[in-house]
C-alpha cells in the first residue's frame, strides 16, 4: 500500500513540476510565501537592543553560557578528561553491556548537531563577520559546553522510563518534572512553549536549512536546476525512513557520517598543513578581526554576533535538543551524561567549525584591500567580497577545491549525508515534541512526519536568506525557553555534581577499567 | 570439583555439535557444564535516536528470547542427562567475552563449534573459533 502511494505521489509531483519554468516559478512563489509568513517571527527574535545593532538573543545565549560556566566553576575544563574517560567506558558496569553506552548517546547527539551548520553556516558567518567571527565562535563553543552540561544532566535526571522499557527525555520532561520538584509554577506552560518551538526548530534548522544547502552544493557540482526537484527526492527518502521504517538507510547514514566527519576534518587539516606558512597570518587575521572587525559591517560587534550565532546554531548548546538524545543512556548518575555531553560543543564547534573557518581564511577566499588590510565589502555592504562571489556551502566548497579540485564531489556526498543524518535526528526531536503536545498514536505521528517531509521540499526550493533566518529564529526560540528553565533548575544540577564528586573522591563510584 | 566445561552456544548446528561433544566428555569426567551465550554488541556501534529510545526495551526482549528459545531447552536437556549445568548470557564481543567468562568461572576447557565457513572469509573477517584459539586462557576444543 505505502510503496504504491509513494509512487503515485511522486509521479504527480513530477508531472506538476515537469516544465522547468513552472518549477522555477514554484520555487519563487514558495520562497516569497515563506519569507512573508516567517518575517514577523524572525524580526522579533533578532530585534536589536534599542539604539544598537546587537540582537538581544545573542546576549541571552552568551550570558547564559557564561553564567553556567561560572556557576559550575569552569566545569568544561575541569571535567574534560573525566568526560573522555566516561566515553571510553572506564566507569561503565560490565553488567550494563547491551544498554545504551555513553559513546552511543554522544555519537547520536553529535550526528544531529554536525550538519550543514558546520560547513555552510560557518561560511555565512565568516563572509558576514570576517575571520574575527572565528574567534567568537570558538569562545562561544567553549562557553556553550557548560550549557550542554546542565541540560543533559537534567535530561537524564527527569526522564520518563516506561513499563515497556522505552525511555523519553528532554526539556519537555525536565521542565515539567523539574519545576514540580522545585515547587515552581508554570512548568507545564513553559514545556508546551518549548515543544512548539522545538517543532518549528525541527522544521527549520533540522530540515529546511539542511535540504537547502544540500541542494546548493549539488547545483554547485552538477549545474543549476530548481530546488523543488531535490526537495522531492529528499522528501521521498526521508519519508521512507521515518514513516516506512526503512532502517537500512538510517543505519548506513549513521555509520558513514562519522567516517565523513573524520575525512572532512582530515582534509581540512591537510590543507592547513599545505599552507602552514600562512597559518600565522590566518590566526593574526582572526585575532585582529575579532577586536577590530577589519572592515566588516558592524566592526567587532558584527564579528561577535556572527560568531556567537553560528556557534549556537551549530552546537545547539542551550537549545535542549541534545538532552533528548542523551536521556536514553544507561546510568545511575545523571551527571555523567552531563560530563559526556560537554564534549559535543567542543567537537562540533571548536574542532569542526574552526576547521571550516580556517580553510576558508587560509585559502584566501575573502578579498581584502592589500593596502589597508581591510576586507572589501560587496555592493550591499553587508558581506565581504569573496572569490567568485560565493556564499554558504559554495564558499566552503570553493575553499576546499582550491587545494583539492576533486573535493567538491566529496563535499557534495558529505553534505547530503550530513543533511540526512541531521534531518533524521531532528525529525525524531520534533516528533517527541509533537507527541508531547498531542499525545502518542500512529495517526498523530504520521501527521507530523508528513508535515516534516513537505518542509524538506520547501527548504530545498526556497533561497538561503529566508531559510537561514527562520531556522536560526526557531532554534533560538527554543533556547529562550530552555535557558529560562535551566536558570531555575541549575541548583539541582549543582547538587548532583557535588554528590557525584564526593562519591568519586571517596571511591564509592567504581572504575571498571 | 576439578574440571569445568564452558560451552560457547548460539543455537546453531555447529554449537550443537560442540555441545554434544562436551556432553559425551562430561559423561566420562563428571564435569559440570556452563553454557554461555554471547549477544554480539559493541558500545561503539552507532544508533539512530529511535534505536536509542528503544534500546533498553530491546535488550530486555533479546535477553528473554535468548533465555526461552536458546538456553532453557538446553539446560533442560542437560539436566535430564544428569549433568550439572548452568548458563551465562552476556553482551559484547563474542570471542573476548567467552575468554573472560572462562577465567571468571575457572573453566578448565572451552568447547566451541566451527562453522566450516570458507577459509578465505574466515581469514579476512575472522571467525569466533579462530580468535578464541588465539586469546583463550584455557585449552580450547574446536568441534568441526
Amino acid at each position: 500500500m505505502i510503496p504504491r502511494l509513494k509512487f503515485i505521489t511522486l509521479i504527480s509531483a513530477f508531472s506538476l513540476v515537469a516544465t522547468p519554468s513552472l518549477a522555477q516559478g514554484i520555487d519563487e512563489s514558495i520562497n516569497q510565501l515563506f519569507a512573508n509568513l516567517t518575517g514577523p517571527f524572525v524580526s522579533f527574535i533578532f530585534s536589536p537592543f534599542p539604539g544598537t545593532d546587537f540582537p538581544w538573543i545573542v546576549m541571552w545565549l552568551v550570558v547564559a553560557a557564561s553564567v553556567f560556566t561560572l556557576y559550575f566553576g569552569f566545569i568544561q575544563f575541569r571535567a574534560f578528561m573525566h568526560s573522555i574517560s566516561l566515553v571510553k567506558g572506564d566507569y561503565s558496569d560490565p553488567d550494563d553491556a547491551g544498554e545504551v553506552s555513553h559513546f552511543q548517546a554522544l555519537a547520536t547527539a553529535l550526528s544531529g548537531t554536525v550538519g550543514l551548520g558546520n560547513i555552510a553556516g560557518v561560511a555565512v558567518a565568516v563572509s558576514i563577520g570576517g575571520p574575527g567571527a572565528t574567534f567568537w565562535m570558538i569562545l562561544a563553543g567553549l562557553l556553550g559546553m557548560a550549557s550542554k552540561f546542565t541540560e543533559c544532566t537534567l535530561g537524564v535526571k527527569f526522564r520518563n522510563e516506561y513499563a515497556d522499557g522505552t525511555v523519553s527525555g528532554g526539556p519537555m520532561y525536565y521542565i515539567t518534572k523539574g519545576f514540580d520538584a522545585r515547587g515552581l509554577p508554570a512548568g507545564k506552560i513553559l514545556a508546551v512553549l518549548f515543544a512548539i518551538f522545538c517543532i518549528l526548530g525541527a522544521l527549520g534548522g533540522g530540515n529546511m536549512f539542511q535540504a537547502n544547502q544540500a541542494h546548493q552544493q549539488i547545483t554547485n557540482v552538477f549545474g543549476d536546476y530548481p530546488g523543488v526537484y531535490t526537495g522531492i527526492i529528499f522528501a521521498v527518502i526521508v519519508f521512507a525512513v521515518i514513516v516506512g521504517g526503512v532502517k537500512s538507510i538510517a543505519s548506513v547514514t549513521e555509520k558513514v557520517v562519522p567516517f565523513m566527519g573524520v575525512l572532512y576534518v582530515g582534509v581540512a587539516f591537510i590543507i592547513l598543513l599545505m599552507n602552514f606558512d600562512k597559518i600565522g597570518w590566518a590566526f593574526g587575521q582572526i585575532f585582529a578581526g575579532a577586536f577590530t572587525g577589519l572592515g566588516i559591517a558592524g566592526g567587532m560587534v558584527g564579528a561577535l554576533i556572527q560568531g556567537f550565532k553560528r556557534a549556537a546554531f551549530s552546537n545547539e548548546a542551550g537549545v535542549g535538543s541534545a538532552a533528548i538524545a542523551h536521556s536514553a543512556v544507561k546510568t545511575k548518575e545523571p551527571i555523567t551524561e552531563g560530563f559526556v555531553s560537554l564534549l559535543e560543543p567542543f567537537i562540533d564547534t571548536v574542532v569542526i567549525c574552526t576547521m571550516t573557518a580556517l580553510v576558508i581564511i587560509i585559502t584566501g577566499q575573502l578579498i581584502s584591500d592589500p593596502q589597508t588590510g581591510l576586507y572589501l565589502l560587496n555592493e550591499g555592504g553587508s558581506t565581504i567580497q569573496t572569490v567568485d562571489g560565493n556564499t554558504g556551502v559554495a564558499l566552503t566548497s570553493a575553499a576546499f577545491s582550491s587545494a583539492f579540485g576533486w573535493f567538491k564531489y566529496v563535499l557534495a556526498i558529505a553534505v547530503i549525508l550530513f543533511a540526512f543524518s541531521t534531518m533524521i535526528s531532528w525529525s525524531y526531536y520534533g516528533l517527541k515534541a509533537w507527541t508531547f503536545l498531542f499525545g502518542e498514536g500512529k495517526g498523530k505521528e504520521l501527521v507530523f512526519k508528513i508535515i516534516f517531509c513537505i518542509f524538506v521540499v520547501i527548504g530545498a526550493a526556497a533561497s538561503l536568506g529566508p531559510v537561514i533566518d527562520f531556522s536560526d529564529a526557531a532554534i533560538f526560540a527554543m533556547a529562550v525557553v530552555n535557558i529560562t528553565a535551566l536558570y531555575f533548575l541549575m541548583p539541582i544540577v549543582k547538587e548532583e555534581l557535588r554528590s557525584y564528586t564526593s562519591r568519586l573522591k571517596s571511591g564509592e563510584i567504581k572504575k571498571f577499567n | 570439583m576439578s574440571d569445568i566445561y564452558l560451552v560457547g552456544y548460539d543455537g546453531s548446528d555447529a554449537a550443537n555439535r560442540a555441545l554434544d561433544f562436551a556432553i559425551s566428555n562430561s559423561k566420562n569426567s563428571g564435569a559440570p557444564i556452563i553454557l554461555t551465550h554471547v549477544l554480539e554488541w559493541s558500545p561503539y556501534k552507532f544508533l539512530t535516536p529511535m534505536e536509542l529510545e528503544e534500546r533498553h526495551k530491546r535488550r530486555r526482549e533479546e535477553l528473554q528470547r535468548a533465555d526461552e528459545v536458546i538456553i532453557q531447552p538446553v539446560l533442560t536437556r542437560l539436566k535430564e542427562a544428569g549433568i550439572e549445568a548452568s548458563a551465562v548470557v552476556r553482551y559484547g564481543h563474542i570471542a573476548e567475552l567467552i575468554a573472560a567468562i572462562a577465567e571468571e568461572t575457572h573453566a578448565s576447557q572451552i568447547f566451541i563449534g566451527r562453522d566450516g565457513e570458507n577459509g578465505l572469509s574466515a581469514r579476512v573477517f575472522g571467525s569466533v573459533a579462530g580468535t578464541l584459539v588465539q586469546i583463550a586462557p584455557v585449552p580450547c576444543t574446536i568441534v568441526p
